[in-house]
């Protein structure tokens, strides 16, 4: 049965990866990221991670798809790419090195991950054990991270702010 | 933890790869973006299996940590992203190569 979920996760996590990087339509792109973040969710419950399945959902699938889709839609029609090719010879090598790279990646899997596993404790990936985690050990990351996330959030209204700023646009002449 | 680490940390690797694919060979900004996105989740799986394996805790941790600055980086790289279409009214990366605005 787990078996099963896992395949059918998995195939559907690599469906939307390759669907990613293949959609002409930026739209596309952020949905088949959409049932990427979703099955990833489903691999992280079978990992025993539900905080983290829950996080991801939330925060991924709620929060950062709907602001791609916000973005593709404020841009709209010409958020195309454009005719001219400048890079001619990279692609293919750029495909070349890729297959490489996953190559030496699945070696190394496969040839170095250790098989035993340790039998975890009862509420493992639990929310009160991630907390616990979050708030003794890992206390200073924590705080970092809100400060982090305040910078964002200074920096998205700095840079979205319109270029003419609105006490020199009361002297502009007003749009037809 | 019926399924092996490998068939995880697998799946893992195939979406670093097909991140990485997107980022070199896509030229939409937005769709470049996404693939960051993809590298980003790849990585969190394999810190989910690791967490899984070893039942240790601070995989998970760093997942959140993980979630937390792309969560950030999101909101601040689209905003560059409009920022560059207002001014030169293309989200095409090939078009974007000086440093000039």
């Amino acid at each position: 049965m787990e078996f099963i979920v896992f395949v059918v996760a998995a195939a559907g996590a690599l469906a939307g990866g390759v669907g990613v990087i293949a959609s002409r339509s930026p739209v596309r792109s952020a949905l088949s990221l959409l049932l990427v973040l979703g099955n990833l969710a489903i691999l992280y419950l079978l990992l025993v991670a539900q905080f983290i399945a829950a996080l991801q959902v939330i925060v991924y699938a709620g929060a950062i798809v709907v602001l791609f889709l916000f973005v593709i839609m404020l841009l709209h029609m010409r958020s195309g790419e454009g005719r001219i090719e400048k890079l001619r010879w990279q692609r293919p090598v750029s495909y070349a090195l890729s297959v490489v790279f996953l190559g030496a990646l699945l070696w190394a899997i496969w040839t170095g991950t250790e098989t035993q596993v340790a039998v975890p404790s009862v509420g493992f990936g639990t929310v009160e054990s991630v907390g616990h985690s979050l708030f003794t050990t890992f206390l200073l990351p924590f705080e970092v991270a809100s400060v982090v996330l305040l910078i964002g959030i200074i920096a998205a209204v700095v840079v979205g702010r319109p270029v003419v700023p609105p006490s020199a646009r009361a002297h502009l002449p007003p749009p037809e | 933890m019926i399924i092996p680490a490998q068939y995880y940390l697998t799946i893992s690797a195939v979406l670093f790869t097909l991140g990485i694919v997107g980022v070199l060979v896509r030229r939409n900004a937005l769709v470049i973006f996404m693939s960051i996105e993809l590298m980003l989740n790849s990585v969190n799986l394999t810190f989910v299996t690791f967490a899984r394996q070893r039942a240790a805790i601070e995989g998970q941790v760093a997942v959140f940590f993980v979630i937390v600055i792309a969560a950030v980086e999101v909101v601040v790289g689209l905003a560059i992203i409009i920022a560059i279409f207002g001014t030169r009214s293309t989200v095409d990366i090939d078009d974007v190569d000086l440093l000039r605005g």
